[in-house]
């Protein structure tokens, strides 16, 4: 699998997803600067965490004009896989490549914790290892990552089985004790409808090594390897 | 002597006549206005370190790893595989009493540019802080605007903040202290130093424009706050961690080109200081052209830009040739960077503005001139400790320890900074070191900050010696071997005799504890003048410790691991409850004679922990600090979530005492029981005296017949919202 890992600038979970794919995957990645306009040769894109142009205006607002984006929605057309980590959520949603917005959390400050996740789904290109129902410990670090959507939006993606990652106890049941940012529905993650763009608020690549904590975040990425494998590419 | 300048404009900048007339001596005239502007800056007590030269003297700073001691950005120690570990702690006492949300995230920012200013890229960042107590509107202002400060900073620039520490005591009401420290990591042969050696090198100046915040900062910081110096918020600087970031990357990028000379960043005292000490370092001269430099807005004098303290900005040294190399990775981060001038021979630093000769002074005056200043010292007679009641409800007083803003969980400090970006916390926040992975590598790196403010209080000297020996027993609690020191000396203001005495006493415990524990002391920082309308806060040394775990592996968490082991005592619990939290809890007068250390039982005590998880005979370790032992017990059991069954504790010494006494030199730890004869070998052998306590497990936390609560209720009780 070659991945390209796009960095703006202010990201900064760029070298944490090319630390996981190559030394715990051992897969090839590049980065992909802002200003590149081919993603030629790419299987995977990601869209990593940071603050990228500060976050000034509104997340992601700023990064979604960079000349990159515009190859990454053609890219994310063609049926290319796309993971929007974090703040790269953020900028899927103000590209909309992804419906919904992210609003501030109700508490109104930054969380950096462990979360659960529970996978709703296991069609999209980045759960095809796991299975429904499964609980993944993964964490989340962010200020703004309240899910919200209008009621339509909502109904449409929970029907069109767009939901891909919801906030969870640890035994898996959804409830608000578990939301740790006021997200509607406690959903952490979505897909596009045809599964192969998804966002995801909390950090998979934090959660790849036993030492810091957690394999959980393994099944991401290894998702994708595996969906890649599938369809031949 | 006859000074040719009022009264009013050497207050400004907070020298006096005899400083006035060194400076007349030095340069053989009057100096004019930017001049004497820049002589405050650099010879303020902020930068010039003019109180505490001498006392620093007594630091050992030498030792087989020192890469890089005193005197640069930051100190730097070999870590083993070609790499050195680089760090600093510095104050932002006074902007943060004043604008805390800036005051913090600006402290941040500078720690931050002093690492990779040596070509370090920053991994982790530590707060130590202290405030008045919450039930003040105000002191509550000062302590969310600076937590979220830190946060703000840190959280966008993408390093994580790992750990640190925080209290609360009235004397710390409206002057909070603000101490962040950084650690970085670099390549040997990347290891850079702000040293301008080459004349004909170019001098750039890259990332924000200058404005006019922070004039006067570096001064501010050295003189005594009022209720006047709220109008000081203009000399308290803005901070922009995202460009910050692109200046990091773009300052690791030129790192690694050839014909790079020097880094240097743009702190206190802003270009003058910058570019002053590079210059001298490198014992050359520096040209400044004014001009060149782009500004936020017009209007600005040579005074203004010579001395603004705009934050993210860097001074660049390089061969002319290598210019337009340097200029691409520039333009590739989208920074700015003028050319502002040039390295001479001529050792001065000279300033031109509009083709005039604005300043011109010889830079071993500026930079190394200043006066030393050797105030009175007086040291207070101690009081004997105060006589308290026995405890009626040991229960009680437990749940109400740990429910205090001293004690509780920081956990809703620590989760809103982001504590694993980058990949290598392997234990975060809230135990007693934080553990890096050393990226590429089996390695790890331990974390702390301390300082108990009040022993230090009661005894300046075995206060600080107990800062250090703390924080060296934080560090083998995880396995980790410590290896340097960093230091930050809050302190009031040195022109009273009494606090003068502080220092001195609270210099030579540092000086002892880090010769006896032989850990070189490689950076620091000093904030005198820590005074709020004549009330002096605290004498508040925090140290800073860096220590080495060479397999990751047999790293040791503070938490009860598995139901059936047992947990013991090492150490010696002596009748000391003075400066303790008890005490403070029981609303006793801080008097008496604070816990001491013995410095060699220390250094045992060490060595047989390292020994013991060395070989992994210990399941956890966790260190006995503020609160004492129960304390301690409790936040093992809390760490781990498992009981503890203790059949009763009998100990030499009262039942306060042991149960609350804070006695130095002790740990908690736990281990498998087929393990006991192996602990009790090895503490024998150590000459460290072992005390059974009790067997994990249960939901319950009890001490024999005194103390039985659920765990829940423990966890409820520490869990205490700020």
């Amino acid at each position: 699998m070659r991945t390209g890992i796009v960095v703006f600038p202010g990201t900064w979970s760029d070298r944490d997803c090319a630390h996981t794919l190559l030394d715990v995957l051992q897969e090839p990645v590049r980065y992909v600067d802002h200003r590149e306009q081919h993603l030629d040769g790419l299987d995977l894109v990601i869209l990593p965490g940071g603050f990228s142009y500060g976050d000034h205006l509104r997340c992601g607002a700023i990064a979604r004009f960079a000349p990159v984006m515009e190859a990454v929605t053609d890219f994310a057309n063609r049926g290319g896989l796309v993971l929007g980590i974090c703040n790269g959520f953020q900028i899927l949603q103000e590209a909309r490549l992804l419906p919904g917005a992210l609003l501030r959390n109700a508490s109104c400050e930054f969380r950096c914790e462990w979360v659960n996740l529970r996978v709703e789904q296991s069609e999209s290109a980045f759960t095809h290892d796991c299975r429904p129902g499964q609980v993944l410990r993964i964490p989340i670090s962010h200020g703004e990552g309240n899910f919200f959507a209008d009621p339509d939006t909502l109904d449409a993606i929970e029907r069109n089985g767009q939901v891909v990652f919801r906030y969870c106890a640890p035994d898996g049941r959804v409830t608000a004790n578990a939301n740790p940012n006021g997200s509607l529905r406690n959903i952490a993650g979505i897909a596009n409808s045809r599964g192969n763009v998804v966002g995801m608020m909390p950090h998979p690549e934090r959660a790849c090594e036993a030492l810091l904590g957690s394999v959980d975040g393994l099944a991401v990425f290894r998702s994708a390897i595996h969906a890649l494998t599938r369809v031949g590419v | 002597m006859a000074v040719a300048v009022g009264r009013e404009q050497l207050d400004a900048l907070a020298l006096n006549a005899e400083e006035y007339g060194a400076i007349v001596r030095a340069i053989g005239r009057d100096p004019n206005d930017l001049e004497l502007g820049m002589f405050g800056a650099l010879w303020s007590e902020h930068c010039a370190y003019k109180t505490s030269k001498t006392l620093l003297r007594q630091l050992p700073t030498e030792g087989p790893h020192v890469l890089q001691g005193p005197g640069e950005n930051a100190g730097a120690v070999d870590i083993g595989d070609g790499l050195a570990v680089v760090f600093k702690i510095e104050s932002h006492n006074h902007p943060s009493a004043i604008e805390p949300y800036q005051g913090a995230a600006t402290g941040v920012g500078g720690i931050l540019r002093d690492v990779f200013a040596m070509g370090a890229r920053p991994i982790a960042i530590l707060d130590a802080l202290r405030f008045g107590p919450l039930d003040s509107g105000h002191n509550r202002h000062l302590f969310q605007g600076v937590v979220a400060g830190i946060g703000g900073y840190g959280n966008c620039f993408g390093c994580p903040t790992v750990g640190g520490e925080l209290y609360f005591d009235p004397g710390y009401a409206d002057n909070p202290i603000v101490n962040a420290m950084c650690v970085g990591l670099v390549r040997h042969d990347r290891l850079r130093r702000a040293s301008a050696d080459r004349a004909g090198d170019a001098v750039l100046l890259v990332g924000a424009d200058t404005g006019r915040d922070g004039i006067h900062g570096a001064t501010f910081a050295s003189v005594e706050m009022d209720e006047r110096s709220g109008e000081r918020r203009p000399a308290v600087q803005v901070g922009n961690p995202f460009l910050e970031k692109l200046l990091c990357e773009a300052c690791l990028r030129l790192n690694e080109l050839t014909g790079v000379t020097a880094i240097q960043d743009l702190g206190a005292a802003g270009l003058t200081s910058a570019a002053s000490e590079l210059a001298h370092r490198g014992r050359r001269g520096i040209d400044i052209d004014v001009d060149r430099i782009s500004r936020r807005e017009k209007g600005m004098a040579a005074y203004d830009v010579m001395l603004s303290e705009s934050q993210e900005r860097m001074l660049v040294v390089l061969r002319p040739d290598a210019e337009a190399a340097a200029r691409e990775v520039f333009d590739h981060f989208e920074l700015h960077a003028d050319r502002i001038g040039t390295i001479t021979g001529t050792g001065r630093i000279r300033v031109r503005e509009r083709g005039a000769l604005a300043a011109d002074l010889p830079l071993k005056a500026l930079v190394d001139g200043v006066p030393l200043r050797a105030p009175a010292a007086t040291f207070v007679e101690r009081r004997s400790a105060p006589v308290m009641p026995a405890i009626e409800e040991p229960d009680a007083v437990l749940l109400d320890l740990l429910a205090s803003p001293n004690l509780r969980s920081r956990r809703p400090i620590y989760r809103t900074y982001d504590h694993q970006v980058q990949d290598n916390t392997v234990i975060g926040p809230g135990f007693d070191a934080a553990l890096l992975r050393v990226p590429g590598t089996s390695k790890g790196l331990a974390l702390t900050t301390d300082g108990n403010p009040w022993y230090v209080a009661l005894d300046p000297y075995e206060g600080t010696k107990a800062a250090v020996a703390e924080a060296a027993r934080n560090i083998v609690c995880t396995g980790a071997r410590p290896i340097a020191v960093t230091n930050c000396l809050n302190f009031g203001n040195p022109e009273r005799p009494v606090v003068f005495g502080q220092l001195q006493e609270s210099v030579r415990g540092l000086a002892d504890a880090c010769r006896a524990l032989e850990l070189p002391v490689v950076s620091g920082n000093v904030s005198l003048y820590n005074e709020t309308s004549e009330r002096n806060i605290p004498p508040t040394p925090v140290i800073g410790m860096v220590g080495l775990l060479d397999d990751l592996s047999l790293r040791c968490p503070a938490g009860f691991q598995e139901d059936g082991d047992l947990v013991f005592l090492l150490g010696e619990s002596r009748e000391e409850l003075a400066g303790s939290a008890y005490l403070r809890l029981l609303g006793a007068p801080c008097e008496g004679r604070p816990p001491t250390v013995s410095l060699e039982m220390e250094g045992r005590l060490q060595a047989a922990m390292l020994d013991s998880i060395g070989r992994g005979v210990l399941r956890c370790a966790h260190d006995v600090s503020d609160g004492g032992l129960l304390i301690a017990l409790a936040e093992s059991a809390l760490y781990g979530g498992l009981g503890l069954r203790c059949p009763g504790i009998v100990g030499p010494i009262s039942r306060e005492a042991f149960y609350f006494g804070e006695s130095q030199g002790r740990i908690v730890v736990s281990v498998a029981p087929r393990r006991v004869p192996e602990l009790q070998k090895l503490m024998a052998k150590h000459h460290v005296p072992l005390h059974a306590i009790g067997v994990v497990g249960g939901e319950e936390f009890q001490i024999g017949s005194d103390i039985r609560v659920s765990l829940d209720t423990l966890r409820q009780a520490w869990e205490t919202a700020f």
